[in-house]
């Protein structure tokens, strides 16, 4: 009987333990969302809204053929239309229309022409001088803002390469010493460095390998031939390149093992702030339908002026926003062939704040603007990367009025009011976002006002510790003597 | 437990529950000797240690739910009390099981219920300490964290301690005896999930065998069994 009985209730614990409560999700599509902080998607108001779809045919020159980069300096964007093999200049106007400036089919050797082969790399200096990948004739084209060729960079001697490499250069920027730095195809020792004369300095930035231990324990008991089946840790090949305003080297990669964003200082050495709730690696959560699987692979970085950046993922088509601290702002995007859908995104840049995001699979460039929802969060992010956080609680409200599940604006209010000397309205708004550390931070200046207030409490107690037991002790003994005598 | 006789339930002696269970803030404190006592001098239990689990499990769900954030990660939307029901239990029942299994095989003197005894038992500082968390979370900041680690990480090792103190006295082994078929017992509750995990797996792929065989005959017979 007992067993009976114990068999039924181990049954019924069993199904109520399988009987998980189920959250409870939007399954429908949006085209922009964000994370909460326990790492579900949940819809946002559009921070970025497309305003321009540029196609080639309609800019009339022919449709781009699978453009591999894009660069923009003031307002014109440098399009390496790689398959066309030809670099086009677009102009983009005040009113919001687009126009061709120029197509540059060849530069000025030594006063002849000499063609490209598949450019896939371009950047250009603000004194005007472009550097090309002129990938597939195996060189680096540097030419003055004419297109006459000032250094051609072949394949360098001194760079290690095995003989067997193809020199493939693709994605290059130079920064304001004139050191220029590329992201070579198949090369994994970081960025190739050349100095302003075009000489190979050195490989920078190499991205370190973690290897688990987990994996170090089955590489040990692995046979020689399962190791070299298994997939092999070296370091990683980075497939992009950009600079921020203050010269570091955004980079990234699509390796397991290694960060997926690295931000590089002079000594090529990662800088990027990682105080967010997620790793900067795109999508906290994915799914794997419709032969779309794995995680995110972050294929270009726009670092934008308030040093908020857009990551632009490859298998999925979305663009991820991180602000300074590197939480995740807002995601948008998506796979397909309409308007502000990619099929192979290639690269990103900024304009300011607009954004031009090339893809290769539908030939487009898409250009983005903030709406008034993500006019919002920058503004609010500017002043508070600044410090100025009472100023930009009236920003950060206006953000909550658009979306309450913004994170940032909580910890931003939550920050001023800490500022403010309102330490309980501090602690709630942290508590929201769960941001501990600022709310152990609050919470100890509540403490010590509040036991300053009720100081008298404390006085007391230490005043009846103190005084009470000697008088009760002196009572009994006089109550003592008394009674003996 | 003393039985008059076969007919005549014995009758629940509230007194002595009560030693019993005051006897584990000793046993805690001087566990060589307080685990033989318990033990083989029946100072201890068995409504005691389920006493002491059940208080573990509330204790457990407590800590979980009034913890200040700042050093709970809890999430109320995915929270199961049945769940964190079973984090206790199953692994205390697998340990008890294999512990038995072992020890039987290695002259340990334990029955099963004096292994679960004994194991309910080292629970105690970790009801005591996680109970005096609940109220410190909420005076001290994220900074000031080390202590609250500090102790949880105390009253893991006074458990373990515990756990070994007991497995000594209940099988009377030497000290390196009692580490060693502990570790040993782990490794056989290892051996334990894997079976039963094993076990499941070969029993669903039984049951999805069956059940596409029928699925194709009902589909060639265009039979709706519910499944088209």
């Amino acid at each position: 009987m007992k067993i009976r009985y114990l068999c039924s209730l181990l049954v019924l614990v069993l199904l109520i333990g399988i009987a998980q409560p189920l959250p409870t999700r939007a399954s429908t599509f949006h085209y922009t969302y964000t994370y909460n902080i326990w790492g579900v998607p949940i819809p946002s108001p559009d921070a970025y809204r497309v305003t321009a779809y540029l196609l080639g045919e309609s800019l009339g020159i022919g449709h781009f053929h699978r453009p591999q980069d894009l660069f923009v300096i003031g307002n014109k964007i440098y399009v390496a239309d790689s398959g066309n093999n030809r670099v086009v200049v677009i102009v983009a106007n005040e009113d919001g229309t687009h126009e061709v400036a120029q197509v540059i089919e060849h530069a000025m050797l030594d006063g002849a022409p000499t063609t490209f082969n598949f450019p896939s790399g371009i950047f250009v200096s603000d004194w005007g001088d472009i550097w090309l990948s002129d990938t597939d004739n195996h060189r680096i084209l540097h030419v003055d803002s004419y297109w006459n060729v000032i250094t051609e960079i072949g394949r360098p001697e001194r760079s290690q390469l095995l003989p067997t490499d193809d020199f493939l250069p693709s994605k290059l920027v130079v920064d304001f010493t004139g050191r220029l730095f590329v992201q070579v195809i198949h090369v994994n020792r970081g960025l190739m460095e050349f100095d302003r004369y075009g000489e190979f300095a050195v490989y920078m930035g190499a991205a370190p390998v973690h290897v688990s231990v987990i994996d170090q324990f089955w590489r040990r008991i692995a046979t020689q031939e399962q190791r070299e089946r298994r997939q092999i840790f070296i370091p990683t090949e980075y497939n992009s390149v950009s600079i921020d305003s203050e010269g570091f080297l955004f980079v990234t990669n699509t390796n397991d093992n290694v960060d997926s964003v690295r931000r590089l200082n002079a000594m090529g050495d990662d800088v990027l702030i990682r105080n967010g709730l997620f790793y900067i690696e795109g999508d906290v959560v994915y799914g794997d339908a419709a032969g779309i699987d794995g995680p995110s692979q972050l294929i270009d970085i726009a670092p934008l002026p308030n040093e908020t950046f857009i990551a632009f993922d490859r298998v999925r088509g979305r663009l991820f926003a991180y602000d300074f601290q590197g939480n995740l702002l807002f995601v948008f995007g998506g796979r397909g062939a309409r308007e502000g859908f990619f099929m192979e995104p290639t690269a990103i840049d900024n304009m300011g704040y607009t954004l031009f995001a090339l893809c290769a699979g539908n030939n487009t460039i898409t250009r983005f603007d903030l709406t008034e929802y993500g006019l919002a969060i920058n503004r609010g992010l500017e002043l508070y990367r600044r410090g100025l956080y009472e100023e930009s609680v009236f920003y950060w409200q206006e953000v909550l009025r658009m979306n309450g599940n913004f994170g940032m604006a909580y910890v931003g209010m939550a920050r001023a009011m800490l500022r403010q000397g309102y330490y309980r309205d501090a602690m709630r708004y942290f508590r929201l976002e769960n941001d501990r550390i600022g709310y152990g931070r609050a919470f100890g200046f509540f403490r010590r006002q509040w036991m300053e207030d009720n100081f008298w409490i404390f006085a007391l107690a230490v005043g009846v510790l103190v005084i009470v037991p000697p008088v009760v002790k002196k009572v009994l003994h006089v109550r003592r003597e008394i009674y003996e005598s | 437990m003393t039985k008059t006789s076969l007919g005549n339930q014995s009758r629940f002696d509230f007194d002595r529950y009560v030693k019993s269970l005051r006897y584990s803030l000793f046993v805690i404190r001087k566990p060589l000797a307080g685990y033989w006592d318990l033990i083989h001098e029946g100072y201890g239990t068995m409504a005691a240690a389920h006493t002491i689990v059940a208080v573990a499990i509330i204790v457990q769900i407590l800590r979980i739910t009034l913890t200040n954030f700042q050093f709970m990660w809890f999430n109320p939307e995915m929270f199961n009390v049945v769940i964190v029901m079973l984090q206790i239990l199953l692994p205390l029942l697998l340990w008890v099981v294999a512990n038995w299994s072992l020890t039987t095989l290695f002259d340990g003197k334990g029955k099963l219920s004096d292994i679960y005894m004994g194991t309910a038992y080292a629970l105690t500082p970790l009801i005591i300490i996680d109970a005096a968390l609940i109220p410190m979370s909420h005076v001290i900041t994220f900074e000031e964290g080390q202590i609250y680690w500090m102790l949880t990480s105390l009253a893991g090792l006074w458990f373990v301690l515990l756990v070994l103190c007991a497995m000594k006295e209940i099988h009377d082994y030497s000290f390196g005896k009692a580490i060693a078929t502990s570790v040993i017992s782990i490794i056989v509750i290892g051996i334990i999930m894997f079976i039963f995990i094993m076990f499941f797996a070969v029993v669903s792929d039984g049951i999805a065998y069956f059940v596409s065989i029928i699925q194709e005959l009902a589909f060639r017979f265009d039979l709706s069994l519910g499944f088209n």
